[in-house]
């Protein structure tokens, strides 16, 4: 469920970025300078933990299949929740940059779907409630399957939004939920299932490492402002997000770079925006004819009805179309001429000079 | 995500052609990040069914391969292993938007199809630009320029411990995997229960050994700050990369380079 770069806008990236550097920053002040000297080992050992317990296999019941850890949620129930978020950056950072899972530029997302949401939330309101200070294997388990699906879901539905407001997928909200949801319901329980085997082992073998135990601040003390500031974030990035999403989809400033035009369909009556794209038209001067695909009686057969689909059709002639792809062709077909010959330079410069 | 042990052995790999030579390579590591950070806001700010017009870019990772000596395959192996979400998201388009978007001589293209391939194209610029990013700075100098560009003191420490620890644990990992399966009669994987002793040993031993290095570390007075081997230096020649790099991407988001070329020829033909 990591969200690629090739599915995301850039004023999504950016304020999931912010927002995540924000909580980032306010995780590292969250921890204090004495406690950050004894933890930093801690934390790189517990982070690479997480990539190599995925290494280890297990099947799941009835299923068949075989999973493997997420992280969030244990490394929440380890390390407290400002380091564990900072841990997770590390790991989904090694993600994207290594293996290519999830973008450079949807890290921001990634972030805040997988760690926000387990460290901030699910683990001080959810996971300490239900464990409670001196959890037995039963409340263990409840507490971590409820939090596994409870933090998957909601990761699950941030990446519906982000792709929607985004708009490269043409998924319908509708249709994504319901792919997605379910899909990370099984995946949470399981999480959750992981998360209780390892909860269990530790607290049964050396509760101390445990930041459940006594010594560490009862669930009564945990504070709410980390949460309440990471809704104010959200709040504050959605409204961003939305008045930037507004902003660079002026109505059918994208759509009408690509119309074409004929005169009776310029005349055709659909007022009010005419007037609009007719001043367009002037100024996107370099493909010279533009229209308005949905009065085109020639399209006038298709099923869908057009009028209020957002994305309705622009049809483009077949001249600017052609060229497209023959200059596209000829684009790529340049760039690896390009990329062979440096390459080739290269190596008779390094055989000329050895 | 992939199987980590095949994984690894990417990581390694990239890891060797960070620590080549090649004008690329010289580059300080900051005005890579920038150029790249640039390099994919503009590639996913096209119009989502822009494909011909995304073409010029191309011309950025193909310079890079080839300057910064990245054998293709290399890169080739990681979009195959990391296409599987934006394929499968993607592949929705072209069922859902069945609106012909485009004429090619006698072939009508839907709309659909067309921000299918956009995105397929997106996802090859972005990933290989990353990828060229790392296989000619290397992570830890990459860490390096995130912290001197302002990045969290802490989260910067945090990434290249680790980034130190992910092959020690890999390694203890795996030969608790052998173990386990030489006495488990080829199953391949363990129950939940199984599974919790065996992460969970992992883990304490993971634990104990971050409580050692701390002490180690302690020992060879350590103050809470890791200090980069290298220092960074900013030259002409990095001022020049970035500028230049800029300068190509605005006059290939608007300059419309591929239907002008495409027009151009077309003209010179008829």
């Amino acid at each position: 469920m990591h969200m690629a770069d090739a599915l995301i806008s850039p004023p999504v990236g950016a304020a999931l970025w912010v927002a995540s550097m924000g909580l980032a920053a306010y995780s590292a002040r969250q921890i204090k300078p004495e406690v950050a000297e004894r933890k930093i080992p801690l934390m790189g050992v517990m982070g690479a933990f997480v990539f190599a317990a995925q290494m280890i296999n297990f099947s799941i019941p009835v299923t068949g299949s075989s999973g493997h850890l997420g992280g969030g949620m244990i490394l929440a129930i380890l390390l407290g929740p400002h380091a564990a978020f900072l841990v997770m950056f590390s790991i989904l950072a090694v993600q994207a940059l290594f293996f290519a899972d999830g973008g450079l530029l949807a890290l921001g997302c990634n972030v805040f779907n997988l760690g926000f949401w387990p460290c901030f939330v699910i683990y001080p309101l959810v996971f300490r409630r239900l464990a409670g200070g001196s959890p037995t294997r039963g409340r263990i388990l409840t507490a971590s399957v409820v939090s596994g699906v409870l933090s998957l879901q909601l990761g699950a539905f941030c990446v519906v939004l982000e792709t929607l407001v985004s708009g490269i997928s043409e998924l319908p909200f509708g249709a994504f939920v319901l792919l997605m949801q379910p899909i990370h319901l099984a995946i949470g329980v399981v999480e959750g299932l992981v998360t209780a085997a390892l909860v269990s082992f530790v607290w049964r073998a050396r509760p101390e490492v445990l930041e459940l135990t006594p010594g560490a601040p009862t669930p009564g003390t945990v504070s709410l402002k980390p949460v309440l500031t990471g809704f104010a974030m959200v709040a504050l990035v959605t409204g961003a997000l939305l008045s930037w999403f507004a902003s660079t989809h002026p109505d059918g400033l994208e759509w009408s770079m690509a119309r074409t035009t004929g005169k009776e369909e310029l005349a055709a009556p659909t007022d009010g925006i005419h007037p609009t794209l007719a001043g367009l038209q002037e100024k996107t001067a370099f493909l010279p004819d533009y229209g308005f695909a949905e009065a085109s009686e020639a399209e006038g057969a298709d099923a869908e009805p057009v009028e209020e689909a957002p994305e309705q059709w622009p049809t483009v002639s077949a001249g600017t179309s052609v060229a497209g792809v023959v200059g596209g062709g000829m684009v790529l077909a340049l760039a690896v001429l390009i990329g062979v010959s440096l390459r080739l330079i290269r190596r008779r410069r390094n055989v000329a000079t050895p | 995500m992939m199987r980590l042990d095949a994984a690894l052995g990417d990581v390694d790999a990239l890891d060797r052609l960070a620590a080549g030579d090649s004008p690329v390579h010289r580059l300080d590591p900051r005005a890579k990040l920038i150029a790249t950070a640039a390099f994919l806001v503009t590639a996913i700010s096209y119009p989502k069914h822009d494909v011909a017009e995304l073409t010029p870019l191309f011309l950025y990772p193909a310079t890079l391969l080839a300057v910064g000596r990245v054998p293709t395959r290399v890169i080739g192996r990681y979009l195959l292993l990391a296409c599987p979400f934006a394929v499968l998201v993607g592949a929705f388009n072209p069922l859902l938007d069945r609106q012909t978007a485009l004429h090619v001589g006698p072939l009508a293209v839907s709309g659909g199809w067309l921000s299918f391939i956009s995105i397929l194209v997106r996802f090859v610029l972005t990933v290989s630009a990353v990828l060229l990013l790392l296989a000619c700075t290397g992570y830890v100098a990459v860490c390096a320029a995130m912290a001197r560009l302002g990045a969290p003191r802490l989260l910067v420490m945090q990434s290249l411990m680790l980034y130190r620890f992910i092959f020690i644990l890999a390694d203890e990992a795996s030969r608790m995997v052998r173990a386990h399966s030489l006495r488990s009669l080829g199953k391949h994987s363990a129950s939940i229960q199984t599974w919790g002793s065996l992460a969970g040993n992992l883990l304490l031993r993971a634990y104990d050994r971050g409580l050692r290095v701390h002490t180690a570390m302690l020992a060879r007075g350590f103050d809470g700050t890791l200090h980069p081997v290298r220092g960074l230096r900013w030259s002409g020649r990095d001022t020049l990369f970035v500028v230049g790099s800029g300068g190509f991407l605005v006059v290939a988001r608007y300059g419309h380079l591929a239907v002008r070329l495409g027009q151009w020829t077309m003209g010179m033909l008829a």
